[in-house]
């Protein structure tokens, strides 16, 4: 009953950035793998044993299924701000951008009339997805126009980002929930393939493209550079800002698709969509092993870091822990996570 | 003056620093009221000495003692701060503070637990007035002049009761008219019985202020003498020792070079200049010749280096590769064209310490190794492995990361970088800093080598065993090729140029 678990974890080795490759001795291969990377999965193994131990109803294929879910737009996020933080920045406007970005594309493609939100209607209904995107790779690249070529603190800028795009949300919405949700977004958010959601197969593959592309692709390797040391990778003729630049939009645009999966799946877009987020995002991505300062970290780790904290609620809801407890709760968790990650891979995490 | 206990002497100070010896017994000695010029080249231990005796470091062996009393135990800040402190190159104050607050930094008040601010001015106003000190105490202290700050920071440490400070390269950020105030003030405090240590590459200054001189040499104690009592030739030949052992070996022949003349330049700069750093410069450097360009980190070599590589744009002028210009401030260019490059750093521009060997040394030939932007990491690690045998860089294996290296080692990783596109140019700044002899001679051996292919070096360095590579020097100083020195030159002359002699005279 686990095999809806398990095929995640095979995937992410594939996704490592030191994957495993033919023709080498197998000493050879060993080392390749840092076994840091893997400090969450008996984490996540402990905690699958106690929600069993806790429930019953926890290795239902139900409840599985659930699980990775919910896991998948938070996961998204993950993957765009792992990708920022590698190469040693930070975007915190994308907890935004999963609301704002879904927002803006039905704003301009819902019909003026007849609806309960009276949208713009300048733009066909299929456009809907590819605007969204837009609208996503848009925010990051207007981040990176800001850290980049005003070079003012990014930390900063996009919290004023994350601020400003959540005010647009409300001013757009009127702060009300859009319920006329463009069935291309209902497709992507509800359809299942081979018994799992779309979403949740969407995300796996996107995790293996990142993974493969910071493992194989040169301008994937070359984040590790900038994030080490921007001045070393320079020298070395990377063009370290358009690299940047490039992965701050791709962050964006992983911030809107995650808000294409979220819209679809709730068929709704609440004034408060992403509220919040960008810190079990941040705690996610450190508790898998990405380091703040940039240069450190592989994707399945961030990937193990989201299912960490998935699966500890999932387990305290499954225990019968009151929901007014769950946002204390949540927060003790990240923190103990952190010091078990923190041992476990015995890394310093700065 | 021969009554009075010395202000600080040292003898037989012993400091390793694991394998290496920075301190080899050295011994110093300093008069109350007196200017002691500590002098020698890069690595000869001065600042080693620095930070023991200023209590930073804990000498391995021998007595350290101020004004006759031993020196307090190491680690009593308030102790060490009461004998001796030192004026770093780097300001040592708080920028966004006034002077007054720096002054008095976590001793504000003695028996108030209010601070009165009125109280600590006039407190400030009168300790700068004790030292003749005229700085208003509630300027802020990024607004003072360089001079300024270095007289607060005396003053400061005359006030926790120290009687001597150690002045580290104090005239580098000065122009003349700001060296000769702190020159004046420094006779003035001399005169109420303060003995300096002065440490510095100017020789010149040295003959100005001081009243007498010790050097080092390769971490040992090489000579004590008045300062009116030797001639500068003398200074210099104690600097570099007459016959500097070892590296001989490395004296370009000047064949090549030679045989080489009648070829065109593979190296070619037209004006090359940058604002503030060294002005329109014309070089040549011909296949199989390996060029030096000598000068401290202040003569404005590095930043050619630099601007050669592609790391800083050119003010104006031109760089020309096998007579094809390329595009300034561009790293991706210069590599295209052919320049390989060995930055000054190997923390700073050379490596990303995390990562492994493999990565480090493919990091500007990411897209040689394999189709379609991919970078595989079987080709990788071959590449890697061919690098490491060719260069025997002694690592546990490609997948170790480069922090986990010696110093010399790591060096060979930054070169191996350089040198993976076969560069037809190789531009090395400081290419042995900090490294073994073992690793010296075959990172200058290399060097020699891509030369000897038939490609262009050019070392810039102000060490004389880089330079003894080189079929030709240039001497820069404040920018300016001073002295041409074709291979076998004299080590004194090449010093002398480096360190100005002759320029203020």
């Amino acid at each position: 009953m686990t095999g809806t678990v398990r095929p995640l974890a095979a995937d992410g080795i594939d996704a490592g950035p030191k994957g495993p490759s033919t023709g080498e001795r197998p000493l050879d291969r060993l080392k390749l793998i840092r076994w840091s990377d893997f400090s969450l999965v008996p984490v996540i193994l402990v905690l699958m044993v106690i929600g069993f131990i806790v429930s019953p109803v926890f290795l239902t294929s139900e409840n599985l299924i659930s699980v990775v879910q919910q896991s998948s737009e938070l996961s998204l996020l993950v993957l765009g701000q792992a990708l920022i933080l590698i190469c040693g920045r930070m975007d915190l406007s994308l907890e935004s951008t999963i609301g704002i970005a879904p927002v803006v594309a039905m704003w301009l493609v819902l019909p003026a009339e007849g609806g309960r939100f009276a949208g713009l209607g300048l733009l066909p209904t299929w456009s809907a997805i590819p605007l969204c995107l837009l609208v996503g790779l848009a925010i990051g690249a207007v981040n990176g126009f800001l850290m980049l070529k005003l070079r003012v603190n990014g930390f900063i800028a996009t919290l004023g980002m994350l601020t400003m795009l959540r005010g647009l949300h409300i001013g757009i919405t009127e702060g009300k929930s859009i319920t006329d949700v463009p069935e291309s977004f209902r497709y992507l958010g509800k359809s299942e393939w081979l018994g799992a959601p779309a979403a949740v197969w969407i995300c796996l593959a996107l995790f293996a493209v990142g993974g493969a592309a910071l493992a194989w692709l040169r301008h994937g390797r070359s984040l590790y550079a900038i994030g080490g040391n921007p001045e070393a990778a320079r020298a070395a003729g990377i063009r370290v800002d358009r690299v940047t630049w490039i992965v701050l939009a791709v962050g964006g645009l992983l911030a809107a698709f995650a808000g294409i999966l979220y819209t679809g799946h709730y068929g709704s877009v609440a004034a408060t969509q992403g509220n919040g987020w960008i810190f079990q995002v941040f705690a996610a991505a450190v508790i898998g092993g990405i380091s703040l300062k940039g240069g450190r970290g592989t994707l399945f780790g961030a990937l193990t870091g989201v299912l960490t904290l998935q699966l500890v609620v999932n387990v305290m809801t499954l225990g019968g822990v009151p929901a007014l407890w769950n946002q204390f709760l949540n927060g003790a968790i990240i923190i103990v996570a952190l010091v078990i990650s923190r041992f476990a891979s015995g890394e310093k995490q700065d | 003056m021969d009554q009075a206990p010395p202000a600080v002497q040292a003898e037989g100070v012993v400091k390793r620093f694991g394998p290496t010896v920075a301190l080899d017994g050295v011994r110093l000695t300093v008069q109350p009221g007196e200017s002691h010029a500590l002098v020698g080249r890069n690595g000869a231990g001065k600042s080693t000495l620095v930070s023991v005796l200023t209590g930073l470091h804990r000498a391995d062996a021998g007595t350290v003692t101020f004004g006759g009393e031993p020196a307090p135990a190491f680690g009593d800040t308030t102790a060490w701060q009461s004998k001796v402190a030192c004026v770093y190159q780097k300001s040592m104050v708080v920028p966004d503070l006034t002077v007054a607050e720096n002054l008095f930094l976590n001793r504000f008040d003695d028996h108030a637990r209010w601070i009165s601010w009125g109280r600590l001015r006039r407190r400030a106003e009168r300790l700068l007035a004790d030292y003749g000190v005229q700085v208003d105490p509630t300027t802020r202290a990024r607004d003072l002049a360089v001079e300024q700050r270095q007289f607060v920071e005396i003053a400061r440490a005359l006030s926790f009761g120290a009687r001597l400070i150690i002045l580290d390269e104090p005239t580098a950020q000065l122009d003349a008219r700001g060296i000769g105030r702190l020159f004046d003030k420094l006779r003035e405090l001399q005169a109420q019985g303060v003995a300096f240590l002065f440490i510095s590459h100017h020789l010149q200054e040295v003959y100005e202020l001081c009243t007498a001189v010790t050097v080092y040499r390769d971490a040992r104690h090489v000579l004590t003498a008045p300062v009116a009592d030797i001639a500068k030739a003398e200074l210099v030949a104690a600097m570099t020792g007459e016959q500097s052992a070892g590296a001989t070996a490395w004296h370009a022949d000047g064949a090549g070079a030679a045989a080489a003349a009648s070829a065109a330049p593979v190296l070619r700069t037209e004006g090359l200049t940058v604002q503030g750093q060294f002005e329109p410069l014309d070089l040549e450097v011909r296949p199989g010749e390996v060029l030096g360009l000598a000068g401290s980190a202040a003569s404005g070599n590095t930043a050619l280096g630099e601007t050669l590589a592609g790391m800083r744009k050119a003010g104006g002028g031109t760089v020309r590769v096998h007579g094809r210009a390329v595009r300034s401030g561009s790293v991706p260019h210069a590599l295209d064209a052919g320049i390989g490059y060995i930055p000054e750093d190997r923390h700073d521009q050379g490596l990303v310490l995390e990562r492994s060997v493999a990565e480090n040394a493919t990091l500007t030939v990411t897209d040689q190794l394999g189709p379609w932007g991919t970078v595989l990491p079987s080709r990788t690690r071959e590449f890697a492995r061919s690098m490491i045998a060719s260069l025997d860089i002694k690592t546990q294996g490609p997948e170790q990361p480069v922090s986990g290296l010696s110093g010399g080692n790591q060096q060979k990783v930054v070169v191996a970088r350089a040198l993976a596109r076969e560069p037809s140019v190789l531009v090395a700044v400081r290419p042995t800093a900090g490294v073994d002899i073992k690793s010296k001679d075959s990172l200058l051996g290399v060097v020699r080598r891509v030369a000897d292919e038939g490609n262009a070096a050019v070392i810039i360095s102000d060490e004389l065993d880089d330079l003894r590579v080189c079929d030709r020097v240039l001497a820069l100083f404040h920018g300016r090729v001073v002295a041409t020195f074709a291979s076998g030159w004299n080590d004194g002359e090449l010093v002398a140029a480096m360190e100005g002699v002759g320029e203020r005279e």
